[in-house]
């Protein structure tokens, strides 16, 4: 099976958001969550770069690690998904995250926390694959459907990009080679133990 | 699959260089400084604990940290530190208690139950002590769960009960937390002026209080005792920065941000298992530990000759005030 990695080429990325909307429209993700987003360092100075983040899918995921009822998994592609079930909204996944992707919908008293909610890499969750009730909680199963992140998939620049992580990290050096420079693998080291030089 | 990549890396590297230095024909522009490097930066990072952050165009400002290396130190935190400091505080205190139970017994009173009683705590104060002990056991339980519960009880009950049983311990920790900040207050209130530390507090703890000094009275005490003003005081002290922090952590980002909310939750959950310890000590000696201690808290009225031995000097009080003790239920008066 394939190892499935998310790599944003900040050298790429402009700051167009596109995969945030992508994400929001395909799995009509409500207000107040986004399961990505795009964030600019250096704003305003050299060096200014944007880049694209969500869940990196880890893989030794904090998440998982510290949930008190266990309720995350990681499927045969690596990816990391989790159960709403089982969910309790205590929030510590998100304390534990390094790239922050953990959100929660506020409901209830003071501003509580949900169910958490997060980036699925676009394949689901743990019931039947393309159901409604798998729709409802979790958005499209694209993965299921053979298709990959939908964010990824409409990069205008291809900046983001979604697949086999080697896959991905080859075409990443070739643009690195063609181009002379990067700025490296944005969180790979921390999700992956991977280290991605330009 | 990472020494692979790696390979790639270098040589890509090596292929980079000198297509870089061609680059610069003609006028030389202003130098600009080289873009940070995403290992470099993360590396960075994580050695001092810092966070990448940038500008987001959402509302949601805590989606600015594009790295926050800090959440590795707290799931260390969370799954060894508080583990290791909670089993070992929990089970030591139980191990502690039993084997004193077992050496020591049950502490008797010396001179036996007289029969006669006087009132210790009147109905306000015993109000007060059990709404806030009987919130702390729910809130205690709720709390271990989230550390213990998926080691003790998921495997026993299984995923789905489980995760409605933490459910409704969170809604129950959230909710219970207001009485038991309000019993803090209360008991602050109530019973400070009697746990102020004097120098009779000393000599109470050299004697080694009324648990070790085995056959010899304990010394004199007012109306608390120098373990008993410790009690207060742990929990007073300990239980108003056990409710600030938590209050900070069921307001998730409303007072601070992502390093306030970790460092809130270390300092919640170090001080709950160290209280919870302390406090199955207290549960100890107001029950089975001591004979005639309960009635402190239970019908609020205590035997005369346990009040002379632990708190003679408020019996002393108490009787120049005219309260004097009560004669046993049902006995007849002289003459009748």
């Amino acid at each position: 099976m394939a190892r499935m990695m998310f790599l944003c080429d900040a050298e790429r990325c402009i700051e167009c958001n596109a995969c945030v909307t992508a994400c929001k429209n395909e799995h009509e993700v409500p207000w107040g969550i986004n399961r990505r987003r795009v964030v600019t360092i250096n704003d305003g100075k050299p060096g200014e770069r944007s880049i694209s983040m969500a869940c990196m899918h880890c893989t030794d995921a904090p998440c998982a690690a510290v949930c008190p009822t266990s309720c995350f998994y990681t499927t045969a592609d690596a990816v990391v998904l989790h159960d709403k079930d089982t969910c309790i909204g205590c929030g510590y996944c998100f304390y534990a995250c390094p790239f922050g992707a953990p959100q929660y919908p506020r409901v209830g008293n003071f501003g509580g926390r949900g169910k958490m909610d997060k980036c699925t890499y676009c394949a689901g969750g743990p019931q039947q694959d393309n159901t409604a009730a798998e729709y409802r909680d979790y958005g499209s199963n694209r993965l299921a459907e053979g298709k990959l992140p939908l964010c990824a998939e409409m990069c205008s620049t291809k900046a983001l990009l979604a697949g086999d992580g080697q896959i991905i990290a080859q075409i990443y050096r070739e643009r690195v080679q063609q181009r002379g420079y990067g700025s490296g693998a944005w969180g790979w080291r921390t999700a992956y133990r991977l280290e991605v030089q330009s | 699959m990472s020494r692979l990549l790696l390979a790639f890396v270098a040589a890509a590297l090596l292929a980079a260089a000198p297509a870089a230095a061609q680059n610069v024909v003609g006028t030389p522009t202003n130098p600009v400084a080289a873009p940070p490097q995403a290992l470099e930066l993360e590396m960075q990072q994580m050695l001092t604990g810092g966070r990448i952050a940038g500008r987001i165009t959402i509302p949601d400002q805590n989606a600015a940290n594009l790295i926050q290396p800090a959440g590795q130190s707290w799931r260390e935190f969370h799954n060894v530190t508080l583990t290791w400091v909670g089993g070992i505080a929990i089970l030591g205190i139980l191990a502690v208690l039993a084997l004193f139970y077992a050496t020591r017994g049950r502490i008797p009173i010396e001179g036996g139950p007289s029969g006669r009683t006087i009132e210790r705590f009147n109905l306000l104060d015993r109000s007060v002590h059990w709404m806030t002990a009987s919130t702390f056991v729910i809130l205690a339980l709720s709390g271990l769960n989230l550390t213990f519960g998926r080691f003790l009880i998921l495997p026993l009950i299984g995923p789905e009960a489980f995760a409605t049983l933490s459910l409704w311990g969170k809604i129950a920790h959230n909710f219970l937390a207001f009485p038991f900040t309000l019993g803090i207050v209360l008991m602050l209130v109530l019973w400070v002026k009697d746990n102020i530390p004097n120098g009779r507090d000393i000599a109470w703890f050299k004697a080694g209080g009324g648990l070790l000094g085995n056959g010899a009275h304990p010394p004199a005490a007012g109306r608390f005792n120098g373990g008993q003003k410790m009690v207060f005081w742990l929990t007073v002290l300990g239980g108003a920065a056990v409710a600030v922090s938590g209050y900070i952590l069921v307001f998730p980002f409303a007072f601070t941000d992502i390093a306030g909310q970790q460092l809130a939750h270390i300092v919640h959950g170090l001080l709950s298992v160290l209280m919870i310890a302390a406090i199955m000590a207290h549960i100890y000696i107001g029950s089975i530990g001591m004979e005639g201690a309960f009635d402190a808290m239970g019908s609020g009225q205590v035997d005369l000759n346990w009040a002379k031995e632990h708190h003679a000097l408020w019996v002393e009080q108490e009787m120049a005030r005219g309260r004097g003790a009560a004669p046993p239920a049902g006995a007849a008066a002289a003459g009748d």
